[in-house]
């Protein structure tokens, strides 16, 4: 068979360019599989994230060919030949090396996510769910965090002073998962339209168009979560309904005095705080100049999550504040 | 912890984290052993070598094993029991089985209420679906992406309790203090290279496999046996470690994607085995153990997945080491598919639709891999390299080692599993001895007196070690002697083992064992995957070592470890633990010990007729 020439993006956060590496083409191989023959020959110390190269683990996201894919799910026998095949790091996130990149905002955003708050079980300590009303929440947690959403989001790709306030694609439909999810008793609203941005996505679908898990981002998630946020704004019918009906779901400020008021720094931060110097130290919440969330569409007046919750123990969903 | 980035030989200190526990792996084990220490408030850093989220455990597909009876209201702890007990050929540790039993389903249903979303019977319930070994439907599941609903639930969890994560970060080495106990562990950063070291009162490894020194594995890169390399070099026990499961039905086409895994599911949902004269071979490989609760002829395996009560179940879901062989011995005489494996089946058996629902990620993996369509054609499978039974000796109530102040858990931790591990065991597993271990290591912590430090000298060795590659002018290259390992391993140790294989292999590893002292990388520290290969090597090396000798000493055929010079089970090997230690002048020994003796009530469990026609109704779900 004929060569293939792969364009590796080489370099650090200090800098680099592309390198060309012409390597013979094998029947069936994919990105990821070229990268290794690279790696076993001309240059061993090419950095490339791999697990599972089965599509399953969501570690070799890169740029190819300036589309952001799976490089264990691509086949070379889909790319043009004639040219070659560009491979880049996402863009989104800040490098380390070559195609490795520093994605610890993603766990960053994560870890300040209220859990789940399950209601009591049946009389045997057990639960009983519906398929159909599991499966709103399993279409979500088919996600293997490969962050291709959260790479072509451009609310945070064009504007890296929007991460503070932005969870992002990823944990939005982790925020609908929790949302639909029929043990659960929290209310993460505010928190949404206050810390997370829901307001800021204006609902390109870049996200669902480059999930290699086919979530339905913005549609079931995205979208949905919009509404409901809007409806426990400003909706008076709602509102009464919920005073009617009693609603069983809990409330921001309980939410936020459950929600972890502390989390230890972890090897996450460390490179964070080279990154993102503006979330270290910074109790984020009102009347910080970073909350980029109160330019949303969906975003009213600072109010309840962190403005009424138990300030005195410091930001009720901080991570590191003060660390 | 700026310094940490530069630390190393000539920069002074070495970055330093103390804890009262420190958990090395954050699969499902290592995650539910620290979610356990930190719930008893203990401080707990979980440290791993991939990002959070990505270890194997997420590969996991048919699901988690626990007798809930959801879906056989007779199935119970004492059938689960039985079922792992004679899957491993009775080599396994019983009171693990017994605990594992026992316990697994109070695990899943904890599961659940962190977050989890298993499939759901009509009534509501948890729906548990049929696997090979398995006497009933018992595997609790989410279509086919078990492994990453329970490593997300697990990683949720942990993150919410806010344990202290270090992702990307390789332990090379254990270090004990003066009376023996381990201390301290030393590793570096993989995207600095820097050096750190963790000091803690207790330790608990959940390194997973050893798969990666084999040519054709389902195993990700990080199966390097590093938790088993360490806790040998630390002075532990090690056992059965010959016992290594080639899962039936790995991919053989494309090459590129060799080895990696078709669900157990596929056969448990419907899924037949072909030659390629279109025979349903497995038939022909009923092994007189399990003669009497198989089916035998076509129609009635067929007629078994939708009534069990008046049909055995079919061959295609004997316990993986007999289908391993099975297809291995068809392959060997002619009878394979054209890129070397044999058929699976379940296009023509069951409707598209069914197979989209029931086994999506495998739709997608074939489809996208390999460019075929399951549900218009067959599939073309053959074994893969996939499990160890073997491992770290410990206690089965604690998983504490025999070295003070370590523990181990799930794949890398021996004895529950035996000879051959069922599928779907392994997931359950996790659950309740990363939950055990943590405990334990818990209780250690709260006992041990003294402030556990770092030793200075042999820190500084570790780290010279491992910087040695970048020194050397003209060595080899790491990657070469990783790709003559697995060609080594691959034919030599492999599903089919003989004397005179076994021996030339022993021989080819003191080679590279060599080779790899003089192995040579360029580059630099930050995320150099030349060097890390380099640093993994002698795991690789030394569990290779580990597995060879077991399979050389244990002249006999039983579950995963097969001999083509010794093909029948010995019942005098039946009796033993081969271990392996370091003795006192550093030479490694190895030692038959007899296995732990079962109380009589449980050793009545296997008296009864093997064959009791199958159970009442209560079969949902299909």
């Amino acid at each position: 068979m004929a060569d293939v020439t792969m364009r590796v993006w080489r370099g650090d956060s200090t800098g680099g360019d592309f390198a060309d590496y012409t390597m013979p083409a094998v029947e069936g191989e994919v990105v990821l599989d070229v990268l290794h023959r690279i790696q076993a020959g001309p240059a061993p110390d090419l950095a490339c994230r791999w697990n599972c190269k089965a599509g399953k683990c969501g570690s070799c996201s890169a740029e190819i060919n300036g589309m952001p894919r799976l490089m264990c799910m691509t086949r070379m026998d889909e790319l043009p030949t004639e040219e070659p095949v560009v491979v880049a790091p996402m863009k989104t996130f800040p490098i380390i090396r070559d195609l490795v990149t520093d994605v610890s905002f993603n766990y960053v955003m994560a870890r300040q996510l209220p859990p789940l708050k399950p209601r009591a079980p049946e009389a045997d300590g057990t639960y009983r769910m519906q398929q159909v009303d599991v499966e709103r929440g399993q279409e979500f947690r088919k996600c293997i965090e490969c962050f291709l959403c959260q790479n072509v989001c451009h609310v945070i790709r064009d504007h890296e002073e929007n991460k503070p306030n932005y969870a992002g694609p990823r944990l939005f439909i982790r925020y609908m998962e929790l949302e639909s999810h029929p043990l659960d008793t929290n209310d993460r609203r505010e928190l949404l339209r206050q810390r997370m941005g829901i307001g800021l996505c204006n609902i390109t679908k870049c996200c669902t168009e480059v999930c290699p898990e086919h979530i339905k981002i913005t549609d079931n998630a995205i979208i949905p979560l919009k509404e409901r946020v809007v409806d426990s704004s400003y909706d008076p019918i709602a509102w009464l309904g919920r005073k009617i009906l009693r609603r069983t779901k809990r409330g921001a400020v309980e939410v936020a005095q459950d929600a972890p008021a502390f989390t230890a720094p972890t090897s996450e931060d460390r490179l964070e705080r080279q990154t993102l110097p503006v979330m270290v130290g910074t109790a984020v919440g009102a009347g910080n100049p970073s909350t980029a969330a109160s330019a949303g569409p969906g975003a009213g007046p600072a109010e309840a999550a962190g403005g009424t919750g138990p300030t005195a123990a410091g930001d009720p969903f901080g991570t590191d504040a003060g660390a | 912890m700026a310094d940490g980035l530069t630390a190393g030989p000539g920069a002074g200190e070495l970055e330093t984290h103390d804890f009262d526990v420190v958990v090395i792996g954050a699969g499902g084990a290592g995650l539910r052993a620290a979610v356990e220490a930190k719930e008893r408030g203990l401080r707990t850093a979980l440290v791993c070598k991939s990002l959070l989220g990505k270890a194997h455990t997420v590969m996991a597909e048919g699901g988690a094993a626990a007798a809930m009876g959801n879906v056989w209201s007779e199935d119970n702890w004492q059938v689960h029991f039985r079922d792992t007990m004679r899957g491993g050929k009775m080599l396994n540790n019983w009171r693990m089985a017994q605990l594992h039993a026992q316990e697994s389903p109070d695990r899943i249903h904890e599961l659940e209420r962190w977050g989890a979303l298993f499939d759901r019977t009509p009534d509501g319930r948890i729906l548990q679906r049929d696997f090979g070994g398995h006497r009933y439907a018992r595997l609790a599941h989410v279509g086919d992406r078990t492994g990453l609903e329970l490593i997300r639930t697990l990683q949720q969890r942990a993150v919410s309790m806010g344990i202290e994560v270090f992702m990307e970060c390789k332990i090379l080495r254990l270090h004990k203090d003066s009376e023996g106990r381990v201390s301290a562990a030393v590793g570096y950063w993989r995207p600095t290279g820097s050096f750190v070291a963790f000091t803690g009162k207790a330790f608990v490894l959940a390194t997973g496999s050893i798969g990666k020194s084999w040519k054709y594995t389902s195993n990700s890169w990080e199966s390097t046996g590093d938790g088993h390399a360490m806790a040998l070099w630390a002075g532990a026990d090690m056992i059965d470690m010959e016992c290594v499961q080639f899962h039936p039905t790995g991919m053989v086409w494309p090459l590129s994607v060799r080895g990696i895994l078709v669900t157990e599911g596929v056969r448990g949902d419907g899924g037949v085995l072909r030659n390629s004269e279109g025979r349903r071979f497995m038939f022909d490989y009923i092994p007189p153990m399990f003669a009497a609760e198989t089916a035998d002829s076509e129609a009635e395996g067929d007629r078994w997945y939708d009534d069990h009560t008046n049909n055995r179940r079919p061959p295609e879901l004997l316990p993986r080491d007999e289908v391993a062989r099975s297809i291995n011995s068809e392959v060997k005489a002619g009878r394979g598919s054209p890129h070397g494996g044999v058929f699976l089946d379940i296009a023509s058996r069951r409707s598209a639709e069914y197979i989209r629902r029931r086994l999506p990620s495998m739709y997608h993996q074939f489809k996208e891999l390999a460019g075929v369509d399951i549900t218009a054609e067959a599939m073309e499978v053959g074994p893969t390299c996939h499990y160890v039974m073997g491992g770290i000796r410990v206690n089965a109530d604690t998983e504490a080692t025999t070295v003070p102040g370590l523990f181990a858990c799930g794949e890398v931790a021996g004895g529950m599993h035996g000879s051959n591990r069922l599928g779907g065991n392994s997931l359950s597993d996790l659950l309740v001895f990363g939950r055990r271990a943590g405990m334990a290591a818990a209780d250690y912590a709260e006992g041990r007196t003294g402030t556990p430090t770092v030793d200075a000298a042999e820190s500084r060795k570790v780290v010279d070690e491992a910087l040695a590659p970048f020194a050397r002018d003209g060595g080899e290259s790491p990657y070469d002697i990783h790709r003559d390992l697995q060609e080594t391993m691959q034919s030599l140790v492999g599903i089919i083992r003989t004397e005179s294989e076994l021996v030339q292999a022993a021989s080819e590893l003191d080679k590279l064992a060599e080779r790899a002292g003089a192995v040579a990388v360029s580059g630099g520290r930050a995320y150099n995957p030349g060097w890390n290969l380099a640093t993994d090597l002698p795991s690789m090396l030394a569990v290779s070592r580990l597995v060879t000798t077991g399979a050389l000493a244990r002249r006999e055929s039983r579950g995963g470890h097969t001999r083509d010079d010794y093909p029948k089970p010995d019942p005098e090997f039946g009796k033993v633990n081969l271990v392996q230690r370091f003795d006192e002048q550093g030479r490694l020994t190895l030692t038959p010990e007899p296995l732990p003796q079962m109380p009589p009530e449980l050793a009545a469990l296997f008296e009864e007729p093997a064959a009791s026609p199958a159970p009442a109704p209560g079969k949902e779900g299909h």
